[in-house]
């Protein structure tokens, strides 16, 4: 049982306490142990360190002070794609794609010398550009990673290691030295907006759940996360929970709430497991609960598991599913910052939004408001996913460009390919064409251009993305998603849908461009709730930006990116057909024919459409023809021997 | 006390009691605003959105559900102007799918307001599943007739309304209170089919026990 803080002093001298006990000297070996990388085999590898380690003698001993080497469990370091991720400190050494039997070196040599391992160190997949520290990387270079960089100096479960670097510092400071009002005037002049999606001023929230009558007021924590592909509240969570739980201690006591929940999707074990530990860990120092640093404020929390359905994230859903209820929107024509849980005001937040807050209190609103631009302070954690080189979780300031966001953090489009398209905002986000790629990431910027910052997804698209379709994926899952109450965003969703697969299938008519825009208008307008009134986003920039590609679709049958099936024939070219006899092989209905030295021919009755002779074919002989009206089929031809010639 | 509010509907000054919605407000004063998920005998659900109007706030103009939207002293509402018309015929034409083939014998709630807003065929795609899931069911039962026979599964486009196996062959055939407030056959057609339902039971009850 640890000693309960009851001072601002008591705290600064437990932080020394647990600085003191560290050697500094110390190495540590930090390995993400989060939900990414424990799906790439981060525990076997954190596994054989321990075992490296111990069979050295650098660790085993209890004592006064603590091991030489320290392998730290963290949470994500944000280049999930090349996990398992090492970093080893001194030196920000990284190594990616770690494997167990890489351990023995990177003890032996990092550790232990301070050396690189130099076949395991990271190059550039563009460049080749070599990195010895993780700084360098131009993934990381260019990212301002406030929220996320303790990630990597923190064991989520152990809540000395966020004491030891200023954690509830800014708790203490608020208690002590500030009345509610003072820390709410702070959080409006530092301009913090909401990090959910909607960009809703902070401050401004708070305020009006902190004036409206009635009590007791609450405060609630979003982890819903519904959106496909994001993950950045779960990296917070898994993380850095304190960070989190900080933030929510200090609103409730700007706001006057006791009592506090954090809603975590179900789909989260670890995040649910490292924030309960943080909970009981906080209460256990007297930083959470009765009498709060023996400051006479009193705050407790509970945690809510959600079955994760995307619409829960919505804020009156959330509350219904909190109070036991079906989460489903209600209309809200009264805030729920003014009506919300069991109809006491309520100030519901994101994940990201709270993390914000102790960082803000600690070095100023004018600091905040220093980084990003003048409508969207701060920085702003992204999942860039898609056809880039370099994909994972970044943290940039607000105010980067898009071109820089793809281009410099994300190292570019894949396989030397054109750019099409970035799609910014989750599922109901709009598609951002070329001509914008300079525009400033920004709330309002991006929803100027009909998209929106949403929670934070960024899927990059290139040439070969065709926009109806995805358009259609996005349409589908938000159809499925939705909560299916009122009638605009269930049947226009259901209509939408309905149209898309016709365009896709090449059974669409010249009217289907006003059915479109009339049913967008009515999602828009007159849906119950968030979801359905942005849910005809993708089809409204689609239509606007890459118009050109329905009418390629509607009129001609054709599909330019050549990815709707119903619209694509594969076609074997005759003069570069080597007969090697790699596609009808490949063929799962047996539809390709062709005999040794003879020009295979695919039978475009049988050819079911799946691409594996395409894939298959080494002389690019297979072409995709759309709209799908190949020559006529011509067998027995001789091979043109092309290799002979040379 | 409950005080007084005035707003102007239509261009009339209206008078009403802090509380009411400006559908409430409204239907006092004789001015029709066309509903299907309203019943007063229920809470407002603001689902089918035919009630929406234009309203002007602050200078600013926004639809808005009626039967949820609470009357504000100074509100100025349009409750038939050519948007909100716009609005209900697309409704219209989006609900008109979910009903059977028109016949000419039987024609509900639904195909009267078509007709009234000039709706005499919808563009989209027949879906005839005979329920709009305005919920008077589901919501009678649990608000009036406190019973939770029949319910809600599934979401987005694949919500129905489910009997709930456990309760239903005790209440609804002797009860059958919710029928009358179907705007569409679906009630009445699923007499029967209510001990079918029934049989099917397991998955159905295991769904709801999800939900709850
Ligand atoms: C369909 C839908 C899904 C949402 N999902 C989330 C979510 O997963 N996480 C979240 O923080 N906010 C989500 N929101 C936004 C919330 O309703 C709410 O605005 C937000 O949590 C407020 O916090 P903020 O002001 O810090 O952004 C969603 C909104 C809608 C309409
Ligand atoms: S807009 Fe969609 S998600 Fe929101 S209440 Fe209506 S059906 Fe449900
Ligand atoms: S069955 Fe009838 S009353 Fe029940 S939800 Fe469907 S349309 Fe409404
Ligand atoms: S009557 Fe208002 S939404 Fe149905």
């Amino acid at each position: 049982m640890v000693k309960k803080i009851r001072s601002l002093a008591e705290l600064e001298k437990l932080r020394s306490e647990i600085i003191a006990r560290r050697d500094p000297k110390r190495k540590i070996i930090t390995v993400c142990a989060s939900t990414g990388c424990s799906a790439l085999g981060a525990r076997k590898v954190i596994e054989s360190l321990k075992e490296e380690v111990k069979k050295r003698g650098l660790c085993g001993q209890v004592g006064i002070k603590e091991d030489e080497v320290e392998i730290k469990e963290t949470g994500c370091l944000g280049f999930c794609e090349l996990g398992p991720r090492v970093i080893v400190y001194p030196g920000e050494v990284p190594y990616f794609r770690v494997k167990p039997e890489d351990v023995s070196k990177i003890v032996s040599e990092t550790v232990v010398k301070g050396k690189i391992v130099e076949h395991l160190r990271y190059a550039d997949p563009v460049t080749g550009e070599k990195a010895w520290k993780l700084g360098d990387i131009p993934f990381y270079k260019h990212q301002l990673r406030l929220l996320l960089k303790n990630n990597a100096l923190i064991n989520p479960k152990k809540i000395e290691d966020y004491i030891a670097l200023g954690g509830y510092k800014a708790l203490g400071k608020v208690l002590f030295q500030m009345a509610p009002e003072q820390v709410m005037r702070e959080i409006k002049k530092s301009n913090l907006r909401g990090r959910g999606g909607g960009g809703f001023p902070t401050g401004r929230k708070w305020e009006t759940t902190r004036n409206a009558p009635g009590e007791p007021k609450y405060v609630i924590v979003n982890c819903d996360e519904g959106d496909p592909g994001a993950f950045m509240d779960r990296s917070l969570m898994e993380g850095n929970p304190h960070s989190v739980l900080e933030g929510l201690i200090i609103g409730s006591y700007a706001i006057g709430a006791n009592e506090g929940f954090v809603y975590v999707r179900e789909e989260y074990p670890l995040a649910v497991e490292n924030i309960t530990t943080a909970i009981k860990q906080a209460e256990d120092y007297g930083l959470l609960g009765g009498n709060i640093m023996d400051s006479g404020f009193n705050f407790g929390i509970k945690v809510h598991r959600g079955a994760g359905a995307f619409v829960s994230g919505e804020s009156s859903a959330l509350m219904a599913a909190i109070e036991g209820k079906v989460g489903e929107p209600r209309p809200k024509y009264i805030h729920t910052a003014v009506k919300g849980l069991w109809e006491r005001p309520s100030c519901l937040n994101n994940v990201e939004t709270w993390a914000n807050v102790p960082l803000i209190i600690l070095n100023g609103a004018d600091w905040f408001r220093d980084i990003g631009t003048k409508n969207s302070s701060g920085t702003k954690i992204f999942s860039l996913v898609g056809k880039v080189n370099n994909t994972g979780l970044v943290e940039v300031p607000m105010g980067i460009t898009l071109r820089d966001l793809i281009f410099k953090i994300g190292g570019g489009i894949r396989d030397g390919k054109k750019f099409k398209a970035v799609q910014t905002g989750g599922p109901s986000g709009g598609f951002i064409p070329e001509k914008y790629l300079d525009l400033l990431i920004d709330f309002d910027e991006l929803t100027k251009v009909g998209s929106m910052m949403g929670s934070g997804g960024v899927i990059v698209m290139d040439e070969d993305t065709c926009i109806v379709d995805v358009t259609r994926y996005y349409i589908d899952f938000l159809s499925k998603e939705s909560c299916g109450k009122c009638v605009p965003c269930r049947e226009g969703l259901r209509q939408i849908l309905s149209i898309l697969n016709r365009i896709c299938s090449g059974l669409s008519e010249e009217e289907d461009f006003k059915n479109l825009e009339d049913l967008s208008e009515l999602l828009k307008e007159a849906s119950l709730c968030a979801l359905g009134t942005t849910a005809a986003n993708p089809v409204v920039t689609s239509l606007t930006h890459f118009r050109g590609e329905y009418e390629a679709h509607i009129r001609e049958k054709r599909c330019p990116a050549k990815a709707c099936r119903a619209l694509v024939a594969h076609y074997i070219q005759p003069e570069k057909c080597q007969a090697c006899m790699a596609c009808s092989r490949s063929c799962p209905v047996d539809a390709i024919t062709g005999d040794k030295d003879t020009v295979h021919v695919i039978d475009q009755e049988k050819c079911i459409k799946c691409g594996a002779c395409y894939e298959e074919c080494q002389f690019n002989a297979i072409e995709k023809i759309s709209p799908p009206t190949p020559p006529p089929p011509r067998y027995g031809i001789k091979v043109t021997r092309k290799k002979k010639r040379e | 006390m409950v005080r007084g509010i005035s707003l102007k509907i239509d261009g009339k000054e209206i008078k009403a009691r802090e509380g009411m919605t400006i559908l409430q407000a409204a239907k006092a004063k004789g001015i029709e605003i066309p509903t299907l998920c309203y019943d007063e005998q229920l809470k407002p659900y603001g689902a089918c959105r035919l009630c929406t109007v234009e309203i002007v706030k602050g200078g600013r103009r926004r639809l808005v559900a009626s039967c949820v939207y609470p009357a504000g002293e100074g509100l100025e509402v349009e409750t038939n102007n050519k948007k909100v018309r716009k609005i209900r015929r697309l409704i219209l034409e989006l609900l008109l799918p979910l009903l059977p083939p028109p016949s000419d014998t039987v024609t509900g709630p639904i195909e009267t307001l078509a007709e009234k807003y000039g709706v005499k065929k919808s563009r989209f795609k027949a879906e005839p599943t005979n329920c709009i899931l305005c919920g008077h069911c589901v919501r009678y039962c649990i608000e009036v007739k406190k019973a939770n026979a029949i319910c809600f599964i599934g979401r987005g486009t694949e919500r129905q309304i489910a009997f709930v196996p456990e309760l239903a062959p005790n209440h609804c055939l002797a009860c059958r209170e919710c029928f009358s407030l179907c705007p569409t056959s679906k009630m009445v057609d699923s007499v029967e089919g209510i001990w079918g339902v029934c049989s099917l039971s397991i998955p159905i009850s295991e769904k709801i026990k999800g939900k709850h």
